[in-house]
């Protein structure tokens, strides 16, 4: 599968995704990433901190979201920039964790530098949980 | 308190080298569970071009990140870490980082603002190769919240 510039124009829609998130992927990601702040995995001092439960990494966030891009473009490596602003955290109780809803939409396409924008709504419960999240990716003339 | 403006545009010293592994990337894409082969077998990004397996979009965090706590640990910034969040973080690539790269990473204060009574600290990172090459610049803000007034 290979998307090129011919596919796109402003307005066409990534296929949508649903992402599952669990304590143990925080606890996975903390371990991969380096990322060890308490708030991400312990839930007295999350709560100590005003907030209602365990967050997930703004970053573990971040990587789930790219997936609705990369997914589809095949080649990760298309990506040329790509920029989010979390807004609200995403809370993840221990029982049923959280399912994040990716969706995404191009934005613009500039045709003579064979780029196009992408931009994601990502959301948990029905609440954006990214702002700007925006990611430009060079795509090759059909 | 608020920050001191005085440390916008201070540079910090380059971080050591820093070797990227196959397994490493393997570590990184399965911890966020993606599985697109491009990250677990050589063949795979060689195909697309590549000369050995290519990292997730958001794996440089991890270098960038320790890097930036040179900033975000300074004792003279007087930043709060137990209060802060993530607040906004952008990738602009040169290329994929690959496996078999050394890199380093440059951090320097690119802004220091308040804004409703939060600190914010935006840090650049310039990822290059040991020879100088670009791979990526990041962005990163974090907000200490509500320590601008104290």
């Amino acid at each position: 599968m290979s998307v090129t510039l011919s596919d796109v124009q402003v307005g066409t829609e990534l296929p949508a995704q649903r992402f599952d998130i669990q304590r143990v992927s925080m606890v996975r990601y903390a371990g991969a990433s380096g990322d060890f702040n308490t708030i991400h995995w312990s839930e007295s001092v999350a709560k100590r901190v005003g907030l209602p439960n365990v967050i997930a990494h703004g970053m573990l966030t971040m990587a789930v979201a790219m997936r609705v891009v990369t997914d589809w473009l095949g080649d990760p490596g298309a990506v040329i920039d790509y920029g989010v602003r979390f807004t609200r955290p995403v809370v993840v109780p221990e029982d049923i964790g959280a399912t994040l809803e990716v969706a995404g939409k191009i934005r613009s396409v500039d045709a003579e530098n064979g780029t196009a924008v992408v931009d994601l709504i990502a959301s948990v419960n029905g609440e954006t949980v990214l702002a700007k999240a925006r990611v430009t990716v060079r795509l090759a003339n059909a | 308190m608020p920050l001191d403006q005085a440390f916008v545009g201070r540079r910090y010293p380059p971080t050591a080298p820093y070797e990227i592994g196959r397994e490493k990337i393997r570590e990184f894409a399965e911890a966020i569970g993606d599985d697109n082969p491009v990250y677990f077998d050589p063949e795979a990004a060689q195909a697309l071009g590549y000369p050995d397996v290519i990292a997730p979009p958001t794996f440089p965090i991890i270098i960038t990140m320790r890097a930036a706590a040179q900033i975000v640990a300074d004792p003279d910034l007087g930043l709060d870490y137990s209060k802060v969040v993530h607040g906004e973080q952008s990738f602009r690539y040169s290329r994929p980082v690959q496996a078999g790269d050394v890199l380093q990473v440059h951090v320097s204060v690119e802004g220091i603002r308040s804004a409703a009574g939060n600190d914010l600290l935006t840090t650049r990172a310039e990822v290059t190769t040991v020879d100088g090459e670009h791979v990526v610049t990041a962005l990163s803000t974090i907000v200490a919240r509500g320590t601008a007034g104290e």
